[in-house]
């Protein structure tokens, strides 16, 4: 079997007395939509977060293409093409959306002098393009603080896109959104995946989204890996369905 | 650095420079209890907290040199500082409460020279005490002398300290306080008037600097410059200790006021002021490298 | 009138007064030098403080820094006046850089307050330990170089070389913010975490833009320390109500994190400073502290700021729904 894009191998993590994950394993085949679902509470976030370096884990591995990258910090891993979205997203409010753009260009080619380098025109022809794939062109000259709060998550979509990740964590891309675009989003998620292979782990609570995104699901609860499997098992998982509905 | 061999020759000298440090360290805990109070409710820094603490001081000489006692200074001080602090609120605090951190940062250090400037023109820059007529105690037969004032003004801001702790636990005002502190929506969403709450707190932070300064201008000296000073070490020892952290505040304001004392003897008063605002410098970088090697960041 | 002229025009103006007002008002050359040290202070003070959200209260200290390592050289190195300048003002700028590369990589690991309250006590720093340290004058200061010259040559050497550092810095900060670190270096205000979490490595973008600052303010440093003839410790001082907290309220007023904000600003404090200082007799600094007051709860968004809220249209903020080149989505 083909190495994963992403394996994580035992995890572990405690906020003092509270223990947010433990001995929490997945893998994210590379090329695939894989969903991480689960209650409030139940370490989703924390599990990302240790994923793109946020904070140091107590235990276990997570390796990237092969490399164990627990150890890095948050800059050094997005550079190596592991990107995330944040929940309630995040934008640079006081640029206008092509320079938001701009500024995603992906940071590993840079050298010291590439610091002051000039954009080329092929940057804004990428932005636009992405800008346009994600409804935003007409405001591209607009301050990314004055977009409407779903726009500023298609703009910190197409932001992630500019960067050209391998591998994308989305951390609840549908929260906060008209459920009339929510199809559009998900519609978006799938093209970035099959057409520029792009890998994506995806948290979400919208189940319906979810069992039509990802091919695989990880479910968690109370820190620990609860069930995996295809949306159609995890669906009818009793386990799941009590952890959601507090069965204890 | 001769001076450095003295203290290990004699030392009685650094049991001095010690109990020294001590009594007037317990003066910068005073007013850095002050300034983790408005910080910890308003989130602001307070900038000018070392020229209320001035003008708590020049409070207490005027009295003296009305033929008072400057012990009257504390109450007076206190009462006087109170009201400047609620008008400092009324006029340009409310202003600055929810806005980013470099307007109210800014805001209080203009206020800072405004007020430090202000009694520069009203008072000149002399420097000045307010003699208190204490003696000095002697102790281990000569060699280790307390000053008698210093004493009164080490256990004068731990009753401060005392009187606005009990009155944050007991009083309704002072409950509301604690409240607003964590979590001012909710507390307003249950009837707290947080702008009463917020002008209140400025005025007894105010009202405890000026006590303060009324203990300063017994034990050491006031001159309208020395304000910076003392807010830079309010906000050292809030840092080392921590917000809500009163125990902290207590052992840093202690611990800062010896180790200034000691600066102060080895490296020579000049050296003194350096001392102080290079410590500042230093512990906020040990502390930001602390927390980077958790991946964290001193914010 | 065609764009290209549009751009070109305000800064033919300048320059035309630039060159002409030395001349044409001899007496006031030293007033007019120390207007472009105030447009190399805000200058300068933006790219950290507007551009990239690091407000800091110590960058008097590398001025400091290049003022006192030129005046030393000059005084200890034995070199002819010109040549002594030169390599002091060049000393004093390397000295300057490598100050805020050491100082910064312990510094920028700083957030907000904490940033700012560590580099006031920086810059105060700075002038206690001037103040006492006797290898460089202690209390009493240096004394630099007398020119070898007449007043009049002097003070129009000294005019043209700060116009010509000011020139330098403006055209310096234009061309760095027309690119990729002008961005970055937006980003890292507008949101470090996310800058970090995109990969952008900001602790490299940090420690140049303050290395960048240093390098003016080092230059400035030197040339200002021989036109005034006299370094006072209290100079450096940020408390002392002269040049360290002036560059920040420069800044603010003109408008913060733009490149002609702090020009402006510079320019409308330092001539109304220069008019009416002398009529506050004294009051002077309360004027200061009462002015930042104002300013900071009533304007902070500054002369340019609030033209950009007035009419976003003009600074480019638009929707714009068809695309230029006929492309469509």
């Amino acid at each position: 079997m083909a190495q994963a894009l992403l394996e994580v191998a035992e995890v572990s993590k405690r906020f003092g007395g509270v223990i947010a994950n433990r001995n929490v394993s997945l893998a994210v085949p590379d090329g695939g939509i894989i969903g991480l679902i689960g209650p409030n509470g139940s370490g989703k976030t924390t599990l990302f977060n240790s994923i793109v370096g946020h904070h140091p884990i107590d235990g276990g591995s997570i390796r990237f293409e092969g490399r164990e990258i627990s150890k890095l910090r948050v800059p050094e891993i997005a550079r190596l093409g592991l990107l995330r979205t944040f929940q309630q997203t995040r934008v640079y409010t006081k640029m206008t959306c092509l320079q938001n753009m701009r500024i995603s260009v992906p940071a590993r080619e840079a050298g010291f002098l590439g610091m002051f380098a000039p954009f080329a025109p092929e940057v804004d022809e990428r932005a636009e393009a992405l800008l346009e794939f994600t409804g935003l062109y007409a405001k591209r000259h607009l301050r990314a603080g004055e977009l409407s709060f779903g726009q500023q998550k298609l703009l910190e979509f197409a932001m992630a896109l500019m960067a050209e990740p391998r591998l994308l964590l989305l951390d609840e891309p549908t929260a906060g959104i008209n459920p009339t675009l929510i199809n559009g989003l998900v519609e978006r998620l799938k093209r970035v995946n099959a057409d520029l292979g792009i890998t994506l782990l995806v948290i979400e609570h919208n189940m319906r989204v979810i069992m039509n995104l990802a091919e695989h699901i990880y479910c968690l609860a109370h820190g620990e890996l609860l069930a995996e499997g295809p949306p159609a098992a995890i669906r009818h998982d009793q386990r799941v369905l009590d952890a959601y509905l507090g069965a204890h | 650095m001769s001076n450095l061999q003295i203290l290990f020759q004699a030392p009685v000298f650094s049991l001095q420079l010690l109990v020294d440090g001590i009594l007037v360290g317990a003066l910068f805990a005073l007013v850095a209890y002050g300034m983790a109070l408005i910080w910890g409710v308003m989130g602001i820094i307070n900038v000018a907290q070392g020229e209320l603490v001035m003008l708590g001081g020049y409070v207490t000489l005027m009295l003296y040199h009305a033929g008072w006692s400057p012990f009257l200074g504390i109450p007076a001080a206190a009462i006087v500082l109170y009201l400047v602090g609620w008008a400092l609120y009324r006029t340009v605090i409310w202003r600055i409460v929810d806005r980013d951190l470099f307007i109210s940062l800014l805001a209080t250090f203009g206020l800072s020279i405004l007020i430090q400037q202000l009694a520069n023109q009203a008072f000149g820059a002399n420097v000045e005490t307010a003699r208190s007529g204490l003696g000095t105690i002697s102790l281990l037969g000569g060699d280790l002398t307390v000053s008698e004032i210093k004493l009164v003004a080490f256990v004068a801001a731990f009753v401060v300290a005392g009187a606005l702790m009990a009155f944050l636990r007991y009083s309704r005002l002072g409950q509301a306080i604690r409240a607003t502190a964590q979590n001012a929506r909710a507390a307003r969403v249950l009837g707290v008037d947080t702008q009463r709450v917020y002008a209140t707190t400025f005025a007894l932070n105010a009202a405890i600097c000026g006590a303060a300064g009324a203990l300063v201008a017994m034990t050491w000296i006031v001159h309208p410059y020395l304000g910076l000073t003392y807010t830079v070490r309010s906000f050292m020892i809030v840092v080392v200790a921590g917000l809500g952290n009163l125990v902290g505040v207590i052992v840093a304001g202690l611990g800062l006021g010896a180790a200034e004392t000691f600066a102060g003897f080895i490296l020579g008063a000049e050296a003194q002021a350096a001392f102080v605002f290079s410590l500042l410098v230093a512990i906020l970088v040990l502390r930001s490298l602390l927390l980077h090697r958790q991946r964290k960041v001193l914010r | 009138m065609p764009p290209r002229l549009r751009r070109i025009l305000p800064l033919a103006a300048i320059a035309a007064v630039a060159i002409a007002a030395p001349l044409l008002f001899p007496a006031y050359r030293t007033q007019m030098a120390l207007l472009w040290v105030m447009v190399i202070f805000a200058l300068t003070w933006d790219v950290v403080g507007g551009q990239m959200g690091y407000n800091s209260f110590g960058n008097v200290f590398f001025f400091g820094v290049g003022m006192y390592a030129c005046a030393i050289v000059q005084r200890d190195a034995g070199l002819d006046y010109y040549s002594g300048l030169a390599a002091g003002v060049a000393l004093g700028t390397v000295l300057a850089v490598l100050a805020a590369a050491v100082i910064g990589a312990g510094l920028l690991g700083l957030r907000g307050h904490y940033f700012a309250i560590g580099t006031l006590g920086l810059g105060i720093a700075a002038a206690e330990i001037a103040a006492a340290w006797e290898y460089v004058g202690g209390g009493s200061g240096l004394v630099t170089p007398v020119f070898p010259g007449d007043i009049e040559n002097r003070t129009l050497f000294y005019y043209s070389l700060c116009l010509a550092v000011a020139v330098l810095t403006f055209f310096t900060l234009r061309w760095l913010y027309a690119g990729r670190f002008g961005l970055a270096i937006n980003a890292i205000r507008d949101d470090e975490d996310k800058a970090e979490a995109m990969g952008l490595r900001t602790t490299r973008y940090k420690t140049v833009a303050w290395c960048v600052s240093a390098l003016f303010l080092g230059m400035t440093g030197g040339l200002v320390g021989n036109m005034m003839g006299f370094i006072d410790p209290r100079d450096v001082a940020f408390a002392g109500a002269t040049f360290g907290v002036w560059m920040v309220l420069m800044a603010i007023l003109g408008g913060k994190g733009t490149l002609w904000g702090p020009v402006i600003g510079a320019v409308v404090f330092h001539v109304t400073q220069e008019l009416f200082w002398t009529y506050l007799l004294g009051w002077q600094r309360v004027a200061l502290g009462l002015l930042i007051v104002l300013i900071v709860v009533f304007f902070p968004q500054g002369i340019l700021g609030w033209m950009r809220e007035r009419w976003p249209e003009r600074f480019g903020h638009r929707v714009e729904e068809a695309p230029a080149t006929g492309r469509r989505a």
